[in-house]
């Protein structure tokens, strides 16, 4: 009798939109609106690759290696020499962005603190080509986001 | 012999072995740093302590004592360990924490032993040293600073190579490695202080900052730039070769190897014949062309040449397989021209006893008196030089020299100059006559210097003369890789056939129509080989061959191809691919065979294994890897005349011996900063 009049009065339907109603007026917003706003990322959110430089200007970057040995996907390329002033320097650096599984242990191994995952999140491309990095677009990305990288980093500093 | 226990182990060594020796043979690793198995032991970096129960109460230095009668030594005590942590704290006081530019970072020694015994924080808060680098040449890098003052290259410099030109200078924190006078280290030996190094102190110049040692390829091979078969290991990249490192063979190389060996490897990259060419007709230039069309134009070359009309030549690099395919080939032609001596060697090679090195590398410890007829080995064979300095080193042994005066590293006696001087000192009564009567195991080594000579012939008569007349062995000392092993298979004139000499002449007058020329680039091609003469030069490198050539066919460089090599002393070995020839060079048998194919005589072999099987059938010792198959004393050489010119090596550019290290840039910038060596320093004559 109870559940007959609940349906034939359409209650539950009543109750729904009265929640739906709620929410619209009266609740806080839980969405937003992407890609005007952003949702919040932590410091140590592994997005798109970077290379920084020393505040001097000078790349980070020596050639250990260590990156490109630790990669578990193997998407880092590197081959160095010796630069002009006699400082090892890489001459290529390359990061297959398609390989990459953003596990972070590059930037993990890395002594210097040079390749490191910003909190960029949206570098979507056309085509494939667009996604292998070389070392012209890592040092770029860096130089791009260096303000936030370095922000980033202080923030999580006490916890390495 | 004393009877000892270490770690609970008994072991009873020969007198004088050391605690560290002992240890190692019971398969216990003692850390260290200076001690070296080939060098002698200063104990200076203290890091080999132990504890010697009811010795002094503190530790010792392994390396340094002796092993004593019911000694009771421990290696892990907590003495030890305690003992160990406090040097290696104090080695890395003024070591930089500069691994990740460091090339010798993974492999290094004192990273390592770091691991096992180092303190994870410095409580050092004082300045660090820094030490000035020193300019060694164009091989050796150094990052002084890096420097544990073990002290090995000084030794290895001093004891090995025989050039003092290293040693510590100062005390205390000053103390410092470098060259008392701003000088190059000039020795044909320098890259092992490379290997001897424990640290990143002393590294490869070519290789710096190129590779990390975990991204390499290793592939153990034979080395071909002498005729001593060096075991080395190279280390790949994708194609490219990296590096190349000694392995050790204790009969052979022990575990040195010399420049040439190490560095010479850039030139694997430089000037390579990676597709075929064939000069055209007209313009006289080379234009490149598909092997088919290479093996096309042979094939319409050689019709209706006959088969005596057509010679070949093998040159210094070759393995044996591909010399057995040209030699099967020019059977299947119908020529008995064919040469291996591109040197112009003239020697008796009926006798396998008449151009070996018959007391074998490894036997030059067991002599007492050495004469060296027309041979610089610091130059021709740098690791039989080594050899004889060792054995100097040890039994102070006297060594004669017959031929130009050079700085061998060791004193000797000269007796003269030229072939006459083996007769005179066969008849004469005293001085080193004397020394090699009383000899019970006297080596005369004759080099290249005398036999590539027109009275070659007689001059191996005379010396084999000398050998029998003193009791001594009749040692020969090549200069090629390829030599012994196109010896043995009989890469020379078959039965009325041409000699090199005969066959340049044969091209000169025009009764040569046809001249195969495989790898053959120690004679100038262009100069001595007839206009008219149709030239295929198989080979790796644009050389001298290639640049005569008519039409040339790539090949593989020794790192490129599986290969038999015979070394001086008659020792077979194998070497191993460790990439691929370039574009679309081939392995050299596989080319012959697809050539063969094309000229309508197909070689019976098509694979590895077939070809390896046609030489062991015909040569069995050729199939008895790493052993040396010694040959049946036997007489060898022709009486002649001896003409008065004297001996000259025929070694005169060290770092420019054959087209991979004349291709080679490093080697280019050997020869621009040490020079050719100055032969002449009469420094020795005791």
């Amino acid at each position: 009798m109870d559940g007959f009049a609940r349906s034939f009065l359409l209650t539950e339907i009543v109750k729904g939109f009265a929640l739906t109603l709620k929410y619209m007026f009266f609740m806080p917003r839980v969405t937003i609106n992407y890609p005007y706003e952003k949702g919040p990322l932590s410091p140590r959110f592994r997005g798109e690759h970077a290379l920084r430089r020393y505040p001097n200007g000078e790349e980070r970057c020596i050639a250990c290696k260590l990156c490109e040995a630790i990669c578990p996907a193997q998407a880092i390329t590197i081959e160095a020499e010796p630069r002009e002033d006699g400082s090892r320097r890489t001459s290529r650096y390359d990061i297959d962005m398609t390989k990459c599984i953003y596990c972070g242990l590059c930037e993990e191994a890395c002594p210097v603190d040079a390749i490191v995952e910003g909190p960029n999140f949206e570098f979507a491309t056309e085509t494939r080509e667009e996604l292998f990095y070389n070392k012209e677009k890592l040092l770029a990305n860096g130089d791009r986001w260096e303000a936030q990288i370095a922000a980033n980093l202080l923030a999580d500093a006490p916890y390495r | 012999m004393p009877k000892l226990t270490i770690n609970g182990m008994d072991i009873e060594v020969e007198r004088g072995t050391s605690i560290l020796q002992a240890a190692e043979q019971l398969g216990i690793e003692v850390p260290r740093f200076c001690y070296h198995d080939r060098l002698s032991v200063p104990a200076n970096c203290r890091m080999c302590l132990v504890e010697v129960e009811g010795g002094p109460p503190k530790p010792v230095a392994s390396c340094a004592m002796a092993c004593g009668e019911g000694m009771v030594v421990k290696t892990d005590s907590p003495m030890v360990q305690k003992a160990r942590k406090g040097v290696m704290e104090m080695l890395l006081i003024n070591h930089p924490l500069d691994c990740p530019i460091c090339d010798q970072g993974g492999e290094c020694d004192l990273q390592d032993q770091a691991v096992a015994y180092g303190f994870d924080r410095s409580r050092f808060h004082e300045n660090k040293r820094a030490v000035p680098d020193k300019e060694l040449g164009p091989l050796i890098k150094t990052i002084m600073t890096r420097c544990i003052n073990c002290t090995r290259c000084v030794r290895f410099a001093e004891e090995v190579a025989g050039t003092p030109v290293i040693g510590q200078m100062n005390r205390g924190e000053d103390a410092e490695i470098g060259t008392f006078i701003d000088e190059l280290v000039k020795t044909e030996l320098s890259g092992n202080l490379i290997d001897v190094c424990p640290v990143g102190a002393l590294t490869s110049k070519p290789y710096a900052f190129k590779a990390r040692s975990w991204e390499l390829r290793k592939t153990d091979t034979i080395d071909v730039h002498d005729a001593v078969g060096s075991n080395i290991r190279v280390d790949v990249r994708g194609r490219e070769v990296m590096r190349i490192l000694p392995r050790l063979h204790e009969d052979v190389n022990e575990e040195w190897i010399s420049d040439r060996t190490r560095f010479a490897y850039d030139g694997l990259n430089k000037g390579r014949l990676d597709r075929p060419y064939i000069r055209d007709e007209n313009s006289g230039k080379l234009k490149e062309a598909s092997w088919d069309e290479a093996f096309a134009f042979i094939a319409g070359k050689l019709k209706g040449v006959k088969g005596d009309q057509i010679g070949a030549l093998a040159g210094d690099l070759c393995d044996v397989e591909s010399m057995v395919a040209l030699k099967d080939l020019m059977s299947a032609l119908g020529s008995p021209h064919m040469d291996c001596r591109t040197d112009g060697a003239l020697f008796d090679v009926s006798q396998r006893a008449g151009y070996l090195f018959n007391s074998t590398i490894s036997g030059i410890e067991a002599a007492d008196a050495i004469v060296l007829i027309g041979t610089n080995p610091r130059l021709e064979a740098s690791m039989v030089n080594a050899r004889i300095r060792k054995v100097w080193l040890e039994k102070r042994i006297k060594i004669g020299v017959i031929g130009e005066v050079v700085d061998l590293t060791y004193p000797y006696t000269h007796l003269g100059k030229g072939p006459q001087d083996i007769e005179s000192l066969m008849k004469a009564k005293d001085g080193f006559a004397k020394i090699l009567k009383e000899a019970k195991n006297p080596l005369i080594i004759v080099g290249q210097g005398a036999l590539i000579r027109e009275d070659g012939l007689a001059v191996q008569h005379a010396v084999r003369e000398l050998a029998e007349h003193f009791g001594g062995t009749y040692n020969v000392l090549h200069t090629a890789a390829s030599r012994v092993g196109a010896l043995d298979i009989g890469f020379v004139p078959g039965e009325g056939g041409r000699d090199f000499h005969s066959i340049l002449e044969g091209t000169k007058d025009g009764t040569l129509k046809a001249l195969y020329l495989l790898g053959a680039d120690e004679f100038d091609a262009r100069g001595e080989i007839g206009w008219k003469t149709f030239t295929i030069y198989q080979g790796h490198h644009g050389d001298h061959g290639a640049a005569r050539a008519d039409v040339i066919l790539p090949g593989a460089a020794y790192t490129e191809k599986d290969g038999l090599y015979v070394n001086t002393e008659g020792r077979v070995q194998q070497a191993k691919r460790a990439s691929f020839p370039p574009g679309e060079a081939r392995e050299d048998w596989k080319i012959l065979r697809a050539l063969s194919e094309t000229l309508g005589k197909t070689l019976p072999y098509d694979t590895d294994v077939q070809i390896r099987e046609r030489i062991c059938r015909e040569w069995p010792h050729l199939g008895a890897i790493d052993q040396v198959v010694s040959a049946e004393p036997a007489k060898f050489g022709k009486k002649g005349k001896l003409s008065k010119e004297p001996f000259r090596s025929p070694v005169t550019h060290y770092y420019l011996t054959n087209p991979i290290c004349r291709a080679s840039d490093t080697m280019r910038a050997c020869t621009r900063d040490f020079g050719v060596e100055d032969n002449h320093i009469a420094e020795a004559a005791e």
